[in-house]
């Protein structure tokens, strides 16, 4: 056996902890006691001050067949590779664009700021290379930009979406606190096909609830049948542009 | 070893075979047309498997009550194998996905087998997979023997650990079919989740009830460490698991928190893994397996409390040290940092402990390489915990953070120090378990050793280079004052790193698996030795008198 040091409680400290482990129940007890005491003073204020995140009016929440891109991008791991999170640092604002607020990912559950750049940042992505370029993209990386290292997803164009469970999708989102409403739960489903129906009537519909700035076009270029390459492709082009604060914050900064 | 049960603990492990296989149906059911019920099958599949191997043994005579008087070792050799099965399976995917960024046509045009869905599988297989079953078998074979007193039940360290295992197959094969949370260290869905929780409130107990049956009055410091590890892992584990499901047939949740606040859980989550999962359980194995091997008392009581309490109180606060220059407010990033550097007092006692310890053993570690494999886990603990310091000071981060210099990094800790000690303590642990006279082959001790050592320096070292050279290129500006590199330019730059860091994961694997053949083939000589001496074979006793092991 290993030589049990004789350590009698010859200082205050070492005294009382060597009567302390004699007591299983008491050293749990200190274990958890000892340390909940970072998480608490770092993590519960998060919750309750206010600059915490910032106010933006003009904030609005993902649209169902963004929703459904964006849990194509979980499934798919690209937070692996991909941040969402610009620092403020002088390279990468001028390199991405302003830095990322808080509140941008306010509806983020969870959040996917990323921590490695494999591939580069793509919290500003949204509206910076077109449709075509990112269908072309996401279908063989190296078609578009030849020392690509991304993994091609060819297999997004090919797979219908699933649009059934959007509904309740929406409804577990509402649960943990992002604002849908009654309609944009119940028309869910059917949101999703108008957004990429640019003519439809149910593309108006869906205007009036997510706002007039909502993209609809066929994302993956073929009008008519709803594809995972059109959810992906519909969240990539709205990243950075459910609100307009960080730019705003940019502009005042220089001013 | 289902003859080593009495009957009423068939019975309850039929039981528990028959419950879980009914979860397993009404998840079936509920799930038909999602993962969620594949992953009911599955969950039937295993139950049934074991229900086969407790009916297979189930007329077998009682045991002997003289069991008592010994320790309960089963299911930590169970746990060894499988430790063994999912390092060499992890480190294989690893190494796959280490290829694919050099080769990323080398796949297949399927979701399952893409680079984005199976790096978790290589992340869970490495840390939850081979370091919780290392942590599990380790555990149940260090409290038994510091408290000189038998496992409380033999059942629940059976559904432990099964239970566990089934935790970290459900974890994996999710991945592949595109089932995850996306919170890094914690895919797994609420499900799993939920299940997880069951079981290791089941470890917690198990593991009370046998320090309350100990008969020495003192806990030895390994169990502390032990102790911290379970239950701080089962707080993170919780907080960070809070999710909505949404619907109870389907695998999908979504996270209770968001933005800036779900990350500061995840990566209080995240980093206190490390620190609680990667950090304080492998500490359980050095302060047990180290001065066992070498032969000495622990260099000094008093480091071990400081660094013990310093452990439990500084990493708890450090994990806001992944967001500086993010959108988290600054005082929280502020804290983060300076916890971190204070940190580096308690990791440090506890390297120096370890490695004055080896004062007056050096010749040993000289000549055994088991016991250098642990010699190298303390200097890599050494290293790791202060480059985690240094990287947590901001102005340092603004460079590391997002490269490479994270993965190489985390790759000095996982492979310098979790996975040596973890080998250390193995070949340390399985001739004692199996009672023979030592490993089936030093030689090839050696060449694991080697190999391992060789393939993490070169790792290492890799993503050092790539990681500092990424960072740069980042931030470099011409004399025009623009930056002077594209981002595809800094990739392409990667190249030859990324190939670097394959080959010497390649070299970690080989000794692995090396490791695995050792193994096996000790396990089958003592199979043999046994039934030839099966007669006079000391068993270990219970009072002390477990002299008679060679080499404990």
């Amino acid at each position: 056996m290993v030589r049990r040091p004789r350590c009698r409680g010859n200082s205050i400290v070492f005294g009382f902890h060597y009567r302390l482990e004699r007591k299983s129940i008491w050293f749990v007890v200190a274990i958890v006691f000892v340390a909940s005491i970072g998480g608490l003073v770092e993590i519960a204020p998060l919750f309750t001050i206010d600059q915490t995140v910032e106010k933006a009016p003009d904030m609005r929440v993902y649209t169902p067949l963004e929703l459904a891109g964006r849990d194509i991008y979980t499934r798919e791991g690209c937070y692996a590779c991909h941040s969402q999170m610009i620092r403020t640092l002088r390279d990468e604002v001028e390199r991405y664009g302003p830095y990322s607020l808080a509140v941008e990912s306010q509806y983020d559950h969870p959040m996917l700021w990323g921590s490695k750049r494999t591939g580069p940042d793509l919290a500003r992505i949204g509206g910076k290379y077109s449709d075509e370029w990112h269908v072309a993209h996401l279908d063989n990386p190296r078609h578009v930009v030849a020392k690509s290292i991304m993994p091609a997803y060819g297999w997004l164009k090919r797979t219908p979406l699933r649009t059934e469970d959007l509904g309740r999708r929406l409804r577990a989102q509402r649960k943990v606190g992002v604002p849908y409403t009654d309609a944009m739960i119940a028309q869910a489903a059917a949101d999703a096909l108008a957004q990429t129906e640019p003519d439809s009537p149910g593309a108006e519909g869906l205007l009036q609830r997510y706002g007039e700035a909502t993209q609809v076009r066929a994302f993956d270029g073929i009008p008519g049948t709803l594809t995972e390459m059109d959810a992906l492709v519909a969240y990539l082009q709205i990243l950075g542009r459910l609100t307009d604060l960080a730019h705003q914050v940019e502009a005042g900064t220089r001013q | 070893m289902i003859a080593q049960l009495t009957s009423s603990e068939r019975q309850t492990a039929l039981l528990l075979c028959a419950a879980t296989m009914a979860l397993g149906l009404v998840m079936l059911i509920a799930g038909l047309d999602n993962p969620f019920g594949i992953h009911g099958a599955l969950v039937m599949a295993c139950a049934f498997a074991v229900m086969l191997v407790v009916i297979a043994g189930y007329f077998a005579p009682e045991p002997s009550p003289t069991r008592l008087r010994q320790y309960y070792d089963d299911p930590s050799k169970v746990g060894v194998v499988l430790a063994m099965a999912w390092v060499v399976f992890g480190l294989f995917v690893g190494d796959w996905v280490a290829w694919l960024l050099v080769y990323p046509d080398l796949t297949f045009d399927a979701g399952w087998a893409s680079f984005g869905r199976i790096r978790p599988v290589h992340t869970t297989s490495v840390i939850f997979g081979f370091g919780g079953n290392a942590l599990i078998a380790t555990s149940f074979y260090v409290v038994q023997r510091t408290c000189s007193a038998r496992l409380a039940d033999q059942v629940s360290p059976w559904f432990v650990l099964l239970g566990y295992n089934l935790f970290c197959l459900v974890a994996i094969t999710g991945y592949m079919m595109g089932v995850t949370q996306s919170k890094e260290y914690a895919e797994p869905e609420w499900y799993a989740d939920i299940w997880l929780v069951i079981v290791w409130v089941t470890y917690f107990v198990l593991y009370m009830r046998t320090l309350a049956r100990r008969r020495e009055p003192h806990i030895y410091v390994a169990n502390w460490y032990y102790l911290a590890f379970i239950l701080v892992v089962a707080v993170l584990h919780i907080v960070n698991g809070l999710a909505v499901p949404v619907s109870f047939g389907e695998a999908r949740s979504y996270s209770a928190f968001s933005g800036v606040q779900d990350a500061m859980v995840q990566w209080w989550y995240g980093h206190n893994a490390v620190a609680f999962f990667l950090t304080s359980g492998f500490l359980g194995m050095l302060y047990y397996f180290l001065p066992k091997r070498a032969g000495r008392p622990i260099f000094s009581y008093r480091l071990s409390i400081i660094s013990f309490w310093g452990i439990t109180f500084f990493y708890m606060w450090a994990g806001s040290h992944h967001l500086h220059y993010t959108a988290l407010p600054q005082w929280v990033q502020t804290l983060g940092m300076t916890f971190s550097l204070m940190l580096l007092v308690p990791s440090w006692a506890s390297a120096g402990n370890a490695l004055a310890t080896l004062n007056g053993a050096w010749n040993k570690v000289r000549d055994d390489a088991t016991l250098r494999f642990m010699m190298v886990a303390a200097v890599y603990y050494g290293i790791t915990t202060f480059e985690g310091s240094f990287m947590a000071i901001r102005p340092v981060n603004s460079l590391s953070h997002y490269t490479d210099w994270t993965i190489g990094h985390v790759h000095a800790g996982a492979l310098g120090w979790v996975a040596m000690i973890s080998f250390g303590s193995i070949y340390a642990m399985v001739p004692w378990l199996w009672r023979s006279q030592a490993m089936y082959s030093a030689r090839l001790v050696e060449v694991h050793f080697w190999l391992a050592v060789a393939g993490t320096i070169i790792y290492v070292m890799a993503m050092w280079n790539s990681g500092v050279v990424q960072g740069l290129m980042w931030r470099t500006y011409n004399e025009s004052n623009t930056l002077a590199f594209s981002f595809l330019d800094s990739m392409v730059a990667m190249r030859p790193y990324y190939i670097a860091r394959a080959v010497g994961g390649l070299l970690f694997l080989i000794g692995a698996a090396v490791g695995s053949y050792n193994i096996w083939k000790t396990l089958q000589m003592a199979a043999q030795s046994r039934y030839r001496t099966q007669a006079d074979q000391p068993e270990a006793e219970l009072d002390g008198a477990a002299a008679a092991l060679p080499g404990e």
